[in-house]
């Protein structure tokens, strides 16, 4: 039964008890999530019921819906025998694990009860497994109770353990005073003061000792003043010298009290906490040497997201090689970034993103007027790939042979030796739906993490990301991080990004920030060439001349204005123009009577 | 400085007493090992030659159990007074948090108290301590004798306490002024603590 008597607004708070009263509050208003267990000790008679029972109360009013059991462990004991007497010992343990918040009471009577240990360790276990509080007093600390199990010794210690000192003499007074006013009693000048100086330091005795003052005075029916204090109390003043020990030790109890940061006191209680937890916490220690207080929480919190992140990380990196549990880099805080490059390069290897087509080579493409820029930025992309020209964009029409070049370039940069991961290259279209597809399968951050790991990415037909906002967005966020990293973008586009309809801004100059070619169909004077051999199965990425021998004759678009201005096609020309592709082998053999008719109609 | 540790929640205090020879800094140490209960103590270490002087230095580790929250041990220390321990004084005195200063009342030791003050100081300021910002407490040990052979406490204060630091009478052979003078340097020490440091533990 909790004493109603007892409650935080009656118990005075002095140097000495200062600790353990701040961690019954926090106890208080949020059970189980800090200091659990909360082990409290001190000399008998300096408030350790106190103290639980104001805890159960206070916790109470906070939380309505809260079980809260004081149990002293000699009712503990007496409940157990009891129960397993009448063969409830199923309920019994039943009752305890629906405690929220258990306060247990001279903790040190465990000493040498081998069968109420483990009945305690059961309890505890069960308890603390599920986020409910324990708070525990008793009159010396956990490792000087002997003959207890190491195991429920390591509980006891496991939480927050404080001590209560003996209280200086200002506390005494404060301790006297509210003690009088509860009574509504006033003593004469000087008398508390004087009680307070005596050699008691025990709370309870001085109680007795002013209970005795209280009723001489009522009893007399006058104020008492200082000189009746020792008649009265007479054997109280004859109390042997304090020892010097003792006393000294006081002095240093109340002197670190008084010298200890409480912000410093809870700083040191997280870095306890994480570096138990396996984290190094060298950022924490870095804020103990401040001068100025921190915002300790805020700095928790932080830490506390970093470290969340580091064992999704972890977990991520686990379920692809079970080698890399524990691995230093998941304990350091300050190694996130590494951390989010190794997960991000095993799940990139693990499941790469889709690869260049094979057999596309650039030398095979065939070199005119119109492509002879992009092809001799696409080599200098493979030479020194991420340094130049990153991102290299490349404009132009359908059947102009982008495809073929972007293939070509992926094709290289993956056959490199000092290929630092796997490259990728891809349609614009197969990119978002790729994004949408992990989506789907609620893996946002697997899709990340492959394609951030990326040595090179080749979007073949950006415009396909026209108008959606949410690839526009990831692709935003994936190009800083590569471009970061130095690795190669190459983008290729059938449309100048200005004729885009709904691009972000940002990314549009991010877009613009490499190198952007032009590639078209060939002028006449580059008629005489060789077929570009495209791989089996992919004749739809070659170079289109079926347009391009039809186009000309459209009505709407005479052919003698591309004629006049053949640069004019790649900019401002229709698009069936722009992809105006020219290979005489292939147009000799396919449309023998057209060939004749487009030469002599283009010169 | 290794004073407060936050992290592992320990508190250690490093004092030592400093004085000439023969002016009763292991005789302070020994009162106060008698008065600690001997779960509190360690083992006291003394390196003494056969007459009883100390030879290198006396170790009393004090373990005063956890004070809010706090894990405090104090380590006391003395140093071997004869000038030719130079050497050892330094480096005893080597991360010191506190130091008491034993004089001896004696008029006719009072050269040697001089001189032993100005090697602290010396000796302090080799390490780059700065002396202003230790800690330090003086004792006018022996105090007991008649008073024809040694100086008032006013007197000492005059001659010694330039810095106008605390200072105790003393009689270490029957405890008086002993834990007084601990307690004071103690207070300083823990004092220091609470005052903002430069960026070291």
């Amino acid at each position: 039964m909790l004493d109603g008597q007892f409650r935080f607004d009656n118990f005075v708070v002095g140097a000495a008890n200062r600790l353990a009263a701040s961690a019954a509050r926090a106890v208080c208003e949020s059970p189980g999530s800090v200091y659990n267990p909360l082990f409290v000790y001190s000399s008998p008679g300096l408030g350790k019921t106190h103290l639980l029972a104001a805890i159960g109360h206070q916790a109470r009013a906070l939380h309505p819906e809260l079980v809260v059991e004081y149990v002293s462990l000699e009712d503990f004991v007496e409940q157990l025998h009891l129960a397993i007497g009448t063969g409830q010992a199923e309920a019994f343990k039943k009752r305890y694990q629906s405690v929220g918040l258990l306060l247990l009471d001279d903790v040190q009577f465990l000493s040498g009860r081998t069968e109420t240990q483990s009945e305690v360790l059961r309890v505890f276990n069960a308890l603390q497994s599920t986020g409910r509080q324990i708070v525990m007093a008793s009159d010396r600390a956990p490792t000087d109770i002997t003959d207890v199990d190491e195991r429920l010794l390591n509980r006891l210690s496991g939480g927050l353990i404080v001590d209560m000192g003996t209280p200086d003499y200002e506390t005494r007074v404060a301790i006297l005073r509210h003690k009088c006013a509860e009574r509504k009693t006033r003593l004469g000048q000087g008398v508390l003061e004087e009680l307070a100086r005596s050699s008691i330091g025990n709370v309870r005795e001085l109680q007795g000792a002013l209970n005795r003052l209280i009723a001489h005075q009522a009893l007399m029916g006058e104020s008492l003043s200082v000189s009746d204090v020792w008649q009265i109390l007479g054997a109280a003043q004859l109390s042997e010298e304090p020892d010097e020990f003792e006393t000294f030790l006081q002095d240093i109890a109340t002197g670190v009290a008084a010298s200890v940061d409480g912000w410093r006191l809870r700083l040191g209680e997280r870095i306890a906490y994480w570096s138990g937890q396996g984290f190094r916490t060298a950022i924490l220690e870095q804020a103990l040497d401040l001068s100025e207080a921190p915002d300790v929480e805020q700095l928790d919190a932080s830490f506390t997201a970093v470290t969340d992140r580091l064992r999704t990380l972890e977990a991520a990196a686990i379920k692809l090689d079970a080698t890399h549990a524990g691995l230093a880099v998941f304990r350091d805080p300050d190694r996130l970034p590494e951390a989010e490059r190794l997960v991000a390069r095993a799940m990139a290897l693990a499941e790469p993103p889709l690869a260049p087509r094979p057999g596309y080579e650039l030398s095979a493409l065939v070199r005119t007027t119109q492509n002879r820029l992009a092809l001799r930025a696409a080599a200098a992309v493979i030479e020194g790939p991420g340094r130049q020209y990153s991102p290299l964009l490349i404009v132009g029409g359908t059947g102009a042979g982008k495809t073929h070049l972007a293939h070509a370039i992926g094709a290289a940069l993956a056959s490199r030796e000092s290929a630092g991961g796997p490259v990728a290259c891809l349609s614009g279209d197969e990119f978002v739906d790729d994004l949408i597809a992990a989506l789907q399968r609620g893996d946002v951050e697997g899709w990340r993490a492959r394609y951030r790991a990326v040595d090179a990415l080749i979007i073949d037909g950006v415009q396909a990301i026209d108008g959606k906002e949410g690839t526009q967005e990831e692709l935003f966020h994936l190009f800083n991080a590569l471009h970061q990293d130095h690795r190669q973008i190459v983008l290729t586009s059938d449309r100048p990004l200005g004729a885009y309809i709904a691009l972000a801004e940002r990314l549009r100059t991010r877009f613009d920030g490499g190198l952007s070619v032009t590639i078209a169909a060939p002028s006449p004077s580059d008629r005489v060439g060789r077929f570009t051999p495209v791989p089996e199965g992919d004749e739809a990425a070659a170079p289109n001349i079926d347009l391009a021998i039809v186009v000309p004759f459209a009505p709407e678009e005479p052919v003698v204005a591309a004629a006049v201005e053949p640069s004019a096609l790649v900019m401002h020309g229709r698009r069936s123009l722009d992809s105006f592709f020219f290979d005489s082998e292939k147009i000799a053999a396919e449309w023998p009577d057209a060939t004749g008719r487009v030469l002599e109609e283009l010169i | 400085m290794p004073l407060v540790n936050y992290s592992a929640r320990e508190l250690t205090c490093k004092i030592v007493y400093y004085g000439a020879g023969r002016s009763g800094k292991t005789t302070n140490l020994h009162y106060i090992y008698d008065r600690v209960p001997a779960e509190r103590r360690g083992s006291m270490v003394s390196l003494a030659t056969h007459n009883e002087r100390t030879l290198f230095f006396d170790f009393l580790p004090l373990d005063l159990g956890t004070i809010s929250g706090f894990a405090t041990k104090f380590q006391l220390y003395t140093v071997p007074g004869q000038i030719y321990y130079r050497s050892t004084r330094k480096l005893v005195l080597q991360g010191a948090d506190g130091v008491v200063f034993v004089a001896d009342s004696q008029r006719r030791q009072h050269d040697d108290n001089v001189q032993s003050l100005r090697d602290l100081h010396e000796v302090l300021a080799e390490q780059g301590v700065d002396v202003r910002s230790l800690p330090l407490v003086l004792q006018y040990n022996k105090q007991d004798l008649p008073a024809d052979l040694v100086m008032t406490p006013r007197e000492l204060d005059d001659a010694l306490n330039f810095r106008d630091v605390p200072s105790f009478s003393a009689d270490a052979l029957a405890g008086t002024g002993v834990f007084e003078t601990l307690r004071k340097v103690s207070q300083l020490v823990l004092q220091r603590l609470a005052a903002p440091q430069p960026a070291h533990r």
